[in-house]
């Protein structure tokens, strides 16, 4: 996809967070907003899936989890704009029956979603249990995983880090949603991630560094990843966002990290992001 | 059924063997460890299959999840290591990415309960069968010698769903039929009797046994019923025995809260209340010593089983 239609889909994938979130008036807005970039490029350009068809052990595709289930909002957005279930039901979202929980799983059988998460620290793992399942069935196809940076601070991550490199488990692409906030303040102030390349590297994994909301550098780090997969080491990518991306009230503070916007804040926020596939 | 004590083996051999047994028919058999093989009796599979063994070193929340996802592309994984570990230490691991998303993944917990021995009470776990039992989706299985571990370890591979198979350290009588199919969820009549209910598992259900014979010779005559599946329960099976007997005792190798008499009193108070006696720890820690010595020390014997049964007889009248 063209760099300009992929820029349409994630501010589309904007509005419809900050739809999700004020009808619902819960949620996490901040870190959705960050994140869209790089989930939009995932499915819409760089990962080989088949939407149509959902099957729950993505034999022969690729395979995304969401670790920092709490960005629910976004993931639910991309999936429906992708066609993996209808946009109407992004109207559903945190409400009593829906398949659109407040953070993902599989109890309601949503397509596109393959583990609860949301429990921080613990896709990394999940993620590469299924990229060992891939290997053990021959199947070429790689495993996608987003953690927030927040999330580094939970300790199995680092288990799950020192499992990959030292099994060689290659064909995984873990991303950090580098945005340095948390729901308390920034990452420096509540626990200091220190020299996250550093620390990456030393557990022996092969780091990328990008601007996680410059679609085009988010396109090409991700396929420079992907035709690097394969060479015996794991990969992360450190993706500095900015929370809030996109709503200019939401960006620079750990605000809207968990809070919604009423009906004023919403409709400046929908003011600044251009419908480009029409509202659910 | 009969009860012949054929050798003296521990479970856990029961379910390394069963492991590599069933491994053999079934491709989508996995197994991961945390630093335990050997305590496991994990080292004959990882031999015949070192593409399909897993080990994770000492990380057990790592090793949930990549269970997990293993289980997500098609494969049924064994996780193992000793049960306070599998449980206790990685109980929200269990709960998000095994239960809640129910996945196929076969949790295999060793060195179970006060037998584990002169480890002492950090290693002791006497509260993971609460624990995994309050968990929607949970299997718990907790079988009561070597052939019938191996069985369970073989059966739970054919069922698809989350499993807590618990099981244990020392060497105990292997007693129960060799090559008796396993039913995940059907108790297990042992020894029909009319004056008291004995509802047990793991352990205790050779423990049991002895003193079904000791209360004979007393004349009273015990019904002793191997309560192997924890959850889902055998509720037919229990009411239908109390319904006969009208009293009852629950003897497990783990605490009363939570515990297997726990889930019997819930059942019977709703249904058929009838005194039950329970033997089982008692809101205590465990301590270092021989597997006998703390079976004795917490009241988890054969005489503590016999003095149940009379007390339970004498609450009827």
């Amino acid at each position: 996809m063209k760099i300009d239609e992929l820029k349409d889909v994630a501010s589309q994938v904007r509005r419809d967070i900050i739809r999700m979130v004020h009808a619902c008036q819960s949620g996490h807005p901040g870190g959705s907003l960050g994140a869209a970039d790089i989930v939009t490029a995932l499915f819409f350009d760089q990962m080989q899936i088949n939407p149509e068809k959902f099957a729950m052990d993505g034999n022969g595709e690729d395979v995304f989890f969401l670790s920092n289930g709490h960005i629910s909002p976004m993931l639910y957005s991309v999936l429906a704009r992708r066609g993996y279930f209808p946009v109407s039901e992004l109207a559903t979202f945190r409400r009593l029956g829906t398949r659109l929980q407040g953070h993902p799983t599989t109890a309601e059988g949503l397509p596109g979603i393959r583990v609860a998460s949301g429990s921080l620290g613990q896709g990394l793992s999940v993620a590469l249990g299924m990229a060992q399942a891939k290997k053990l069935n021959d199947d070429n196809h790689l495993v996608f995983v987003l953690m927030g940076d927040g999330e580094q601070e939970e300790g199995q991550i680092w288990e799950a880090a020192m499992y990959a490199s030292a099994k060689n488990v290659d064909n995984i692409i873990a991303i950090v949603d580098y945005n340095k906030k948390q729901i308390d303040g920034s990452t420096d102030d509540v626990l200091s991630l220190g020299d996250l390349k550093a620390k990456y590297e030393s557990f022996g994994w092969m780091v990328w560094e990008l601007n996680g909301n410059d679609m085009q550098e988010v396109v090409n780090t991700l396929a420079l990843a992907r035709n690097n997969a394969y060479n015996g080491k794991p990969q992360v990518l450190l993706a500095k966002t900015e929370m809030g991306m996109g709503v200019d009230f939401m960006m620079g503070t750990h605000k809207w990290h968990g809070t919604p916007p009423d009906d004023e804040q919403a409709a400046k926020a929908l003011a600044q992001l251009k419908e480009t596939l029409g509202d659910y | 059924m009969e009860i012949k004590v054929q050798n003296y083996k521990d479970t856990r051999s029961g379910f390394g063997d069963g492991l590599l047994e069933v491994a053999k028919h079934n491709p989508k058999v996995v197994g991961l460890c945390a630093d335990l093989t050997g305590s496991l009796k994990m080292g004959d599979f990882q031999k015949a299959f070192p593409e399909r063994f897993f080990q994770v070193g000492i990380a057990e929340a790592n090793m949930i999840g990549i269970a997990s996802g293993l289980s997500i592309g098609g494969y049924i994984p064994f996780t193992g290591t000793f049960a306070i570990f599998s449980t206790a230490r990685v109980y929200d691991q269990i709960r998000q990415v095994v239960a809640y998303s129910n996945k196929n993944v076969k949790i295999c917990a060793s060195h179970a309960g006060v037998t584990l021995g002169e480890d002492g009470a950090t290693h002791q776990v006497l509260e993971d069968i609460g624990m995994m039992k309050m968990l929607p989706n949970m299997t718990v299985v907790v079988p009561c010698d070597y052939n019938q571990t191996k069985a369970a370890t073989m059966a739970v591979a054919e069922y698809y769903g989350p499993v807590y198979l618990r099981f244990g350290r020392p060497k105990v009588p292997n007693f129960t039929p060799e090559n008796e199919p396993f039913v995940i969820g059907k108790a297990q009549m042992i020894h029909e009797g009319t004056d008291v209910s004995i509802f047990t598992c793991g352990h205790l259900v050779w423990k049991a046994w002895e003193a079904v014979l000791a209360l004979k010779e007393m004349g009273i005559n015990a019904e002793l019923v191997n309560i192997h599946t924890v959850k889902p329960l055998d509720t037919n099976a229990i009411l239908k025995s109390v319904a006969k007997t009208s009293c009852v005792v629950t003897a497990e190798e783990h605490q009363r809260n939570g515990g297997l008499g726990d889930s019997i009193a819930q059942l019977l108070a709703m249904y058929d209340p009838k005194p039950v006696e329970m033997v089982a720890v008692d809101d205590v820690f465990g301590q270092s010593g021989t597997p006998e010595e703390l079976l004795k020390y917490y009241h988890l014997d054969t005489v503590d089983i016999i003095e149940a049964a009379k007390r339970a007889v004498a609450r009827k009248k």
